[in-house]
């Protein structure tokens, strides 16, 4: 079956609100199409087998490892990143929250936790920690020790909640 | 990876005569939380890859009849969430709630979930006990399988390649029953079980009318330890009467060495797990 040029499709996705697409071989991941087919590098790899959570994206609106979809399954898609998530220069409360709390340190988890953060927020305003726990157990990090993440959420739904 | 053709049928019913088409060479992917990564490793390299992702329906959680139907395309998200679940099986919601974590579950299929038949998934030993079967069709027809004729060594079920899980239909339990599932994690929250148990029970006049235990990550499928549960019912049950009857399910257990536990350890928390799991729905105080 092996073919010397790979079966390949076109996918067509919007990112963030701009349409992109490009053609990929079949078996190219979600994750590697964004960074290597779109050039958004924003959106890290880490474990490569959905364990860390470093690689989740917004996939129609729900939070997913973008890891372990493939890229031609995600054709037609509306898809949100990293990228998307500041308003311009203008950081998302999330985003500052995770500054303020030192929510982060090396960062290469950063995107993930921000994104899982931001799905947390959208779909229970005001999580308790045991809350937030739950739905934060998937994104790994080696750096932080989790208690700064835990408060930078906090920090998040307080100023989400008085906007 | 392999490269693959990747086809995205509309209906189940295409889906099924893909798979006739491609007879042999040919794999469903649904979430691909599963597949995706043995694709990766090139444990599994199909010539054709059917996707469900496109199919309309079967995602719907209904109650009619005395039964929950749950369409095999409903994410397990989905099932956690269900209010229908949860009234009807709030054991399945338990279970399904276990599984990974929020974003493996927001893409998981309740019908992938199924078919993957890794014996340390949390859904099976409640399924088991539950009396749950599943709907399967192909181009041939249809026909519905118990969960406990459908496991029969790690990742392999009586399924044929051709096909294709369409709902998990799960009846209601007596009025009355308490149910639990204890998962036992001693590494990380999301990690896999290094021992799982679910139990229903129920007691009336202090005696055991109804118990019934379910093992995972013990062996190559999820189990019902039915001998257990023969010496349980009819019993005035103490900590120490369930102390002494866990310990048949020793025998029934056949674990593996893993990162999760070495096998003795596995087979000695079988036991231990079982006694707190009944401890727990026969309202024993535990010892
Ligand atoms: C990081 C990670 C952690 C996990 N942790 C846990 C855990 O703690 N507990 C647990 O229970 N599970 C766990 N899992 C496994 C998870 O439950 C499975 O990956 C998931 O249920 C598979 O569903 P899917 O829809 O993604 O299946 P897919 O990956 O799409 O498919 C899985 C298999 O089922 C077949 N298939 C798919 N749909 C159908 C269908 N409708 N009919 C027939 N065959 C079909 C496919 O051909 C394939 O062989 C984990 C997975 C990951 C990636
Ligand atoms: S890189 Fe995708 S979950 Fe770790
Ligand atoms: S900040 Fe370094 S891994 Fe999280």
């Amino acid at each position: 079956m092996t073919t010397t040029t790979p079966i390949k499709y076109t996918v067509k996705v919007t990112v963030n609100g701009k349409p992109y697409s490009a053609e990929v071989p079949s078996y190219r991941t979600l994750v590697d199409f964004l960074r290597y087919d779109l050039g958004l590098t924003g959106t890290k790899e880490t474990c490569s087998i959905g364990v860390c959570g470093a690689c989740t994206i917004m996939l129609d609106g729900a939070m997913t490892a973008s890891c372990i979809i493939l890229a031609v399954r995600a054709d037609g898609a509306d898809i949100q990143t990293i990228e998307g998530v500041a308003n311009g220069d203008e950081l998302h409360p999330v985003q500052e929250a995770f500054i303020a709390n030192g929510g982060f340190q090396c960062g290469a988890c950063t995107p993930g936790q921000i994104m899982a953060a931001k799905s947390l927020l959208e779909e229970i305003p005001h999580p308790t920690e045991p809350q937030i726990k739950e739905w934060m157990m998937g994104n790994l990090c080696r750096c932080t020790g989790y208690y700064q993440i835990i408060d930078s959420i906090k920090a998040a739904a307080e100023t989400m909640g008085k906007r | 990876m392999n490269d693959f053709h990747f086809h995205a049928p509309e209906t189940i019913e295409e889906a099924a005569a893909l798979l006739v088409q491609h007879d042999g060479n040919a794999k469903l992917i649904a979430g691909g939380t599963a597949l995706t990564t043995l694709l990766k490793q090139s444990l599994v390299q199909p010539e054709h890859l059917v996707s469900l992702h496109r199919v309309k329906g079967h995602d719907a959680i209904t109650h009619s009849e005395g039964a929950l139907h749950i369409g095999a395309l409903a994410t397990q998200r989905a099932v956690e969430k269900s209010d229908v679940v949860k009234k009807h099986a709030p054991l399945l919601a338990e279970a399904y709630r276990r599984v990974a974590t929020v974003r493996i579950r927001n893409v998981a299929t309740v019908g992938g979930g199924i078919a993957h038949a890794d014996p340390a998934m949390d859904p099976p030993p409640s399924l088991l006990i539950l009396g749950a079967s599943v709907k399967l069709m192909s181009a041939k027809g249809e026909r519905t399988v118990a969960l406990s004729e459908l496991y029969v060594d790690y990742y392999e079920t009586t399924m044929e390649p051709d096909e294709i899980v369409t709902e998990l239909e799960v009846p209601d339990q007596p009025a009355g029953t308490a149910w639990t599932y204890i998962k036992y994690l001693p590494r990380t929250e999301d990690d896999y079980a290094t021992v799982s148990v679910a139990a229903i029970g129920e007691l009336k006049d202090g005696m055991v009318a109804d118990v019934r235990v379910g093992l995972g990550a013990l062996g190559p499928t999820a189990i019902r330890a039915s001998a257990l549960e023969d010496a349980v019912r009819g019993t005035s049950p103490t900590h120490e009467s369930l102390k002494e009857a866990s310990q048949s399910v020793m025998d029934i257990v056949d674990p593996i060495d893993d990162p999760r536990g070495s096998a003795g350890y596995k087979r000695d928390m079988s036991a231990v797990f079982a006694r707190r799991a009944m401890e727990q729905v026969l309202g024993v105080a535990t010892g």
